[in-house]
């Protein structure tokens, strides 16, 4: 790849280099395989990723379905937003509810009650039972520690696996999607995206987000050093004082383990300048889940997390 | 808003650049990597907290920067990097997509995929030690993949006592190594990782040298090419026809090509052709959801309308007319064998060129790349990390270009056809190439 930005530096810019990278990603792959979908939760990234797919075949529709793992825990105003927005770009909806699976016992909840964990299985069987070859994800190598060791093309075998010792070189801009039948390819168009690149390009494009990612006033309790919004699903333990905080959140994942951040950023604009001045990762910020150990992410991909 | 464009503006202006690392086991490379994120700023109060955790837990004195990129179970364990790990990290005036490449094992595997898409490497020399056979072959890379700009990093000065003669030597031994692969400028920064000497901040032990730190260096890198004078090549990855799919009513009809440019520039008028039909035509437009554009640089994502309904599928490339290249159905080509499996004379494989894919033969092992005398050597196999020469019959015609001339023109892998692995890398030679260092691609 060279260096594009030295002739025309305002016309194809850091951002166009990375989305003309993640287009091209997401065409090869599709032109490869049979039957992709998309991993779409509602969260920042996964967003960005639809919006590129749609990109990739306009004036087409996306030819191809999303899927979303509803841990059963999800923010209303997300849930909202994931049927207008597929609503609003034509594309078919497939759910894999975690609820499901703790109603009828193939799942158990957690002592700690978070149900990130818990998105495994439900993912694998509906990759099995709808047979996808290629799982696209909004995932970013500078996300975290085994992320950052990921391809943009990742096989899994036919138990959903990742072998981080044994992934395939990925050679200039040349992927190869090609497996054995049972395994299937997870695919990170957004892989050498930071998260700052994440919200310039959300800006630059004008792209809606659930509310929740801006600043509001909420009902919240400090915990490990998070604050978590009163919901169904994490309400607060004997000594945990609820609070009313103007907040927002830098990550949009299951209720019970993503926590707020306290802000004023109400609009785009405002969030960059908080994430470019910020001195902790969104994940070591808000995620319980990842902080249960150095290798919690590794670990789960390794089962076949997302 | 003032502080907005303050954030803003660095991705209106910056470029990136992409890195690559490559070094041997034990010379610091992870130090180096974890030093440069660290003194540019690019480390996070809780990934800095974590770090002195784990070190602590270790009974180290400091924060081991090594840990910063050493991500894995395993790697935390052994100590030691197993696979290619990306890193971000950005200064005012240039974000850096970094592969750090581990130097054991499957080296020239990770080596290889680091530098096929980076526009500059770092090989890193332990001062002690000097050029190493790993140093031979990450150069020999270097030069193979034509990566633009290559940097030596002759690491841990503060163990030799910042001795300019120890420095000067290591450089001199470089530079005649580097002439002999063909590598056309090189530069040589001494480091400690470690102490942080020279790596972000100019040091005052090493009053010898008067260049530029590596991170300085690395922002002043030049542009790698000049990619306007670089013919036009566009491989198609889809048909984009959407019918009754389409997202709104006047685009029924809509019938483009969508692909990225893989060099040079697109324009709508220029008269190109379709390959490997050879069917000729023009740019009727450059295609973007935003909007139609002049014109499409290098590495842009874009749908072309032609001027006439002509037959265009995926794998197809559109070039322009002038000077497309002539597909053909044999080839010579050098190989970076990255499987665990031999390869063998008569081997059956598959050819990805491009958006195209073709069944291909290894018809004939024309030698192997010795490393010490940098010649090629008859073999009857190349085994992981082997270097060679091939000559290629593929079933049918792809527009393969002379890799000198162009990286994506000449640029291939090899892929197993029952498993669907990837087993090399490719770069094809024009045939019958004279003059030249022998191997040379």
């Amino acid at each position: 790849m060279t260096t594009t930005t030295t002739h025309a530096p305002a016309r194809f810019d850091q951002l166009d280099y990375l989305e003309s990278e993640a287009i091209h990603s997401i065409r090869e792959v599709v032109g490869e395989l049979e039957r992709p979908v998309i991993l779409f939760s509602g969260g920042k990234d996964s967003v960005v990723l639809l919006h590129l797919a749609a990109k990739a075949f306009w004036p087409g529709r996306v030819p191809f379905p999303v899927l979303h793992v509803d841990t059963g825990h999800n923010f209303e105003e997300v849930l909202a937003f994931r049927d207008r927005t597929v609503e609003r770009l034509g594309v078919r909806l497939e759910v894999a509810s975690v609820q499901d699976y703790i109603d009828d016992g193939r799942l158990v909840e957690r002592p700690d009650g978070t149900r990130n964990p818990l998105q495994t299985q439900p993912l694998l069987d509906a990759i099995a039972e709808h047979r996808f070859d290629a799982v696209f994800g909004g995932a970013r190598r500078d996300e975290e520690k085994a992320r950052a060791k990921e391809r943009v093309v990742s096989l899994r075998d036919a138990f959903g696996a990742w072998d981080p010792r044994n992934q395939r070189p990925e050679l200039w801009s040349i992927y190869n999607p090609r497996h054995r039948p049972g395994e299937h390819v997870r695919v990170f168009p957004l892989s050498n995206w930071t998260e700052l690149d994440v919200w310039r390009y959300i800006e630059r494009e004008g792209i809606e987000l659930p509310p929740l990612y801006y600043a509001h006033e909420r009902d919240v309790f400090a915990r490990d050093g998070m604050w978590l919004a009163v919901t169904p699903y994490s309400l607060p333990r004997p000594g945990e004082e609820v609070v009313r905080r103007r907040v927002r959140y830098r990550t949009v994942g299951d209720a019970s383990c993503t926590g707020a951040v306290l802000s004023d950023a109400a609009t785009t604009a405002e969030v960059i300048v908080e994430v470019a001045s910020t001195t902790l990762t969104e994940r070591g910020a808000t995620r319980a889940d990842d902080r249960l150990s150095e290798a919690a992410m590794e670990d789960r991909k390794k089962e076949g997390y997302f | 808003m003032a502080a907005l464009d303050a954030v803003l503006e660095p991705t209106r202006t910056t470029s990136l650049l992409r890195l690559a690392t490559a070094g041997s086991v034990d010379d610091g490379k992870s130090t180096l990597v974890g030093r440069l994120l660290h003194d540019s700023k690019n480390v996070l109060a809780d990934q800095l907290d974590a770090l002195e955790r784990l070190s602590a837990e270790r009974g180290l004195d400091g924060a081991d920067l090594a840990l910063l990129t050493d991500g894995l179970r395993a790697e935390r364990e052994q100590g030691i990097t197993i696979d290619v790990a990306y890193r971000y990290f950005s200064t005012g005036s240039r974000s850096f997509v970094l592969a750090d490449c581990p130097g054991h094992v499957q080296y020239t595997r990770n080596t290889v995929t680091g530098a096929s898409t980076a526009d500059a490497i770092l090989v890193l020399v332990d001062a002690r030690k000097g050029v190493l056979d790993q140093t031979r072959r990450h150069l020999a890379v270097a030069a193979l993949l034509r990566v633009p700009h290559v940097v030596v990093v002759v690491n841990k000065v503060d163990l030799v006592d910042f001795d300019e003669g120890v420095y000067r030597r290591v450089a001199e031994e470089v530079a005649e190594l580097a002439a002999a692969l063909g590598i056309e400028h090189v530069r040589t920064v001494p480091t400690s990782a470690l102490a942080g000497d020279n790596v972000v901040d100019r040091s005052d032990r090493t009053p010898w040298y008067d260049g530029p730190s590596l991170l300085e260096l690395l922002e002043e890198l030049p542009p790698s090419q000049t990619v306007l004078e670089e013919a036009f090549r566009f491989p198609v990855q889809q048909v984009i026809r959407p019918q009754s799919a389409a997202r709104e009513e006047r685009y029924r009809e809509y019938r483009g090509y969508a692909g990225r440019v893989s060099s040079g520039v697109a324009r709508p008028g220029t008269e190109v052709v379709v390959l490997p039909s050879g069917v000729r035509t023009r740019i009727a437009a450059v295609d973007t959801p935003d909007g139609e554009l002049d014109a499409a640089e290098t590495g842009r994502s874009v749908t072309l309308r032609l001027a006439d309904e002509v037959d265009v599928t995926r794998g197809d490339v559109i070039a322009t007319a002038a000077d497309a290249p002539r597909p053909v159905d044999t080839a010579e080509a050098m190989l970076c064998w990255l499987a665990e499996v031999p390869l063998r004379g008569g081997q059956r494989v598959l050819l990805k060129h491009g958006s195209a894919t073709v069944q291909a033969i290894v018809t004939q092992l024309e030698g192997r790349l010795d490393l010490d005398d940098l010649t090629l050597h008859p073999a009857s196999a190349f085994d992981l990390n082997d270097i060679g020469r091939v000559s290629l019959r593929l079933a049918r015609p792809l527009p393969l270009e002379d890799y000198r001339r162009s990286r994506s023109g000449g640029a291939f892998v090899l892929i197993d056809p029952v498993s669907g692995g990837t087993l090399a890398a490719g770069m094809a030679r024009e045939p019958g190439r004279s003059g030249g260092i022998e191997w040379e691609i």
